[in-house]
């Protein structure tokens, strides 16, 4: 499903943000990617959505070489994805509705079909009775949980969350925990960017371990 | 479908959002739509009324008033057997005065005269209204006995005309340039639109939005913007033709024309908003390829 290969990414200015990673994630495998900040964790999280290329090496995505990907074909590929960002990146201007709606628009859906999945995904991240408030009414949690919902919506092959629980208490981070799990029981595959080692220890899940850019064994 | 109709509404929504605003691009665009198609109007309105002149070149000939009977009608042989005249009628110098007469505005002039001033006429129409043909034609009957001047009616006609074509070009050249600079103004309002929408384009960008879908509103936003501005510039257009009209038809009265400006054709008018809708969408157009080009999503 993922598969990269000798990939090396450096910035303008030298910096060698990841150095020779290679790793393969299976189909319907959930996986943590952790390390302190400025391992090269999110570098290779944009590498992965094809935000960003690597300088050298190969990625693989669903059969797709990203480095021979036409621009044109670039957001098709990033339709398998759903992404959960940090910050959110939530549009302040809209609904909690209109924003999960959002990647439905995009991939062009029926109106009516496309309401009926937005309510089921705001129902499944627990936000279903607040679908007409605006995002900034929301607690930095439910936020937080909108950004899932908008990111499953379109029921993508693969997840990719960044820091998805970086603001939260205990609790609550393994409630969102919990939630990307029943998502891969259902055989979504998943790859959480986390510097929390603890939430990783009590998962128990397949780890990639990212230092100074370099994979750890 | 249901997504251009969605996508005009949001449009529509944004341009009411911001009604002074749109107010002002409105009536810049109408502005400077109004002057060349202003202008066309003039020139389409005085190139009707010169058109109910005669344009096939026509040649006087006067007779002197004591040319004689026998002149006149040697003057007459040789015009039926002349090659370069193709027909020819005479008025006499009685039924000209009646002419006058009758004629706007000159009638009390006609009748204040003592006697008949006008001379018998003959009116030629030349094979070939070639002008230096024309001309050469023209001396040569000016010189035969008896007349006493030939002239080339059509030549003041032929000068408006030429001076309409300069106009036509000069309007053709002014819309051009104002379209040059339409385009410019009203992609810049829709980059100031992109700006405003950043955060909009780069979270559908990383959920997968093609360049199509998101450079579609502001397609339409440009696009509503030219036809609200090509609808401004029919107005103003409308307003100053009826204000005008006032003053061009008394000065018309004066010299017995019933001359009056006309408003802009439904056809021009339909060409107008069509133009600026054009205009506003090309803008758009070309300013959110450019945004996109240079777009990089610098997440994280």
């Amino acid at each position: 499903m993922i598969s990269l290969s000798q990939v090396c990414k450096r910035y303008p200015g030298g910096h060698e943000a990841l150095k020779d990673i290679s790793f393969t994630i299976e189909k319907g495998e959930m996986v943590f990617i952790s390390g302190h900040s400025g391992a090269g964790k999110s570098t290779l999280l944009n590498l992965i959505a094809a935000i960003e290329l690597p300088t050298s090496g190969s990625i693989v995505i669903n059969g797709q070489n990203l480095s021979q990907l036409r621009p044109a074909a670039v957001p098709f590929l990033r339709r398998n994805f759903g992404l959960i960002f940090q910050d959110h990146k939530l549009l302040y201007d809209r609904s909690v509705f209109d924003n999960v709606m959002l990647p439905l628009e995009i991939t062009g859906f029926d109106r009516s079909e496309a309401a009926k999945r937005t309510r089921a995904a705001l129902d499944k991240v627990g936000l279903l009775a607040r679908e007409k408030t605006m995002p900034i009414a929301l607690s930095g949690g439910e936020q937080q949980r909108l950004c899932i919902a908008r990111a499953i919506v379109h029921r993508p092959a693969i997840l990719l969350a960044d820091e998805p629980t970086g603001n939260l208490d205990s609790t609550y981070a393994s409630e969102i925990l919990e939630m990307f799990k029943s998502f891969n029981q259902v055989g979504v595959t998943v790859l959480i960017v986390t510097h929390d080692e603890r939430l990783i220890e009590r998962f128990g899940e397949r780890t990639l371990h990212l230092q100074h850019g370099v994979l750890a064994a | 479908m249901s997504r251009h109709w969605r996508t005009l509404k949001v449009a529509m929504g944004r341009l009411a959002g911001t009604p002074l605003a749109t107010l002002v691009t409105i009536l810049v665009i109408g502005i400077a739509l109004s002057l060349p198609a202003g202008l066309y109007l003039l020139l389409s309105n005085l190139a009707q009324a010169s058109s109910a002149f005669e344009t096939q070149p026509q040649i006087s000939l006067f007779l002197r008033l004591d040319a004689g009977k026998e002149a006149q009608s040697q003057i007459e042989k040789k015009l039926k057997s002349h090659a370069a005249v193709k027909s020819f009628r005479f008025v006499g110098r009685d039924q000209a005065l009646m002419a006058l007469s009758a004629s706007n505005g000159l009638g009390d002039l006609a009748a204040g005269l003592p006697d008949n001033p006008l001379p018998d006429t003959y009116i030629l129409s030349a094979r070939d209204s070639e002008a230096t043909q024309l001309d050469k034609l023209r001396l040569e009957v000016s010189k035969w006995p008896g007349v006493e001047a030939a002239d080339l009616d059509s030549a003041w006609v032929r000068r408006l005309n030429a001076m309409l074509d300069l106009g036509r070009q000069l309007t053709f050249m002014l819309s051009a340039l104002l379209a040059f600079g339409l385009i410019a103004g009203m992609g810049n309002i829709i980059r100031l639109q992109i700006l405003t929408r950043q955060e909009e384009i780069e979270v559908s960008k990383l959920i997968g939005a093609t360049d199509r879908f998101i450079r579609l509103p502001f397609l339409y936003h440009g696009a509503l913007q030219g036809l609200l501005g090509g609808l401004a510039a029919w107005a103003i257009i409308a307003v100053s033709a009826q204000l005008l009209n006032f003053s061009v038809a008394s000065l018309a009265a004066l010299y017995g024309s019933s001359f009056h400006l006309d408003g802009l054709y439904l056809s021009d008018a339909a060409a107008l908003l069509g133009f600026s809708t054009i205009l506003g969408w090309v803008g758009a157009y070309l300013a959110v390829s450019h945004f996109l080009r240079h777009f990089k999503l610098t997440h994280h």
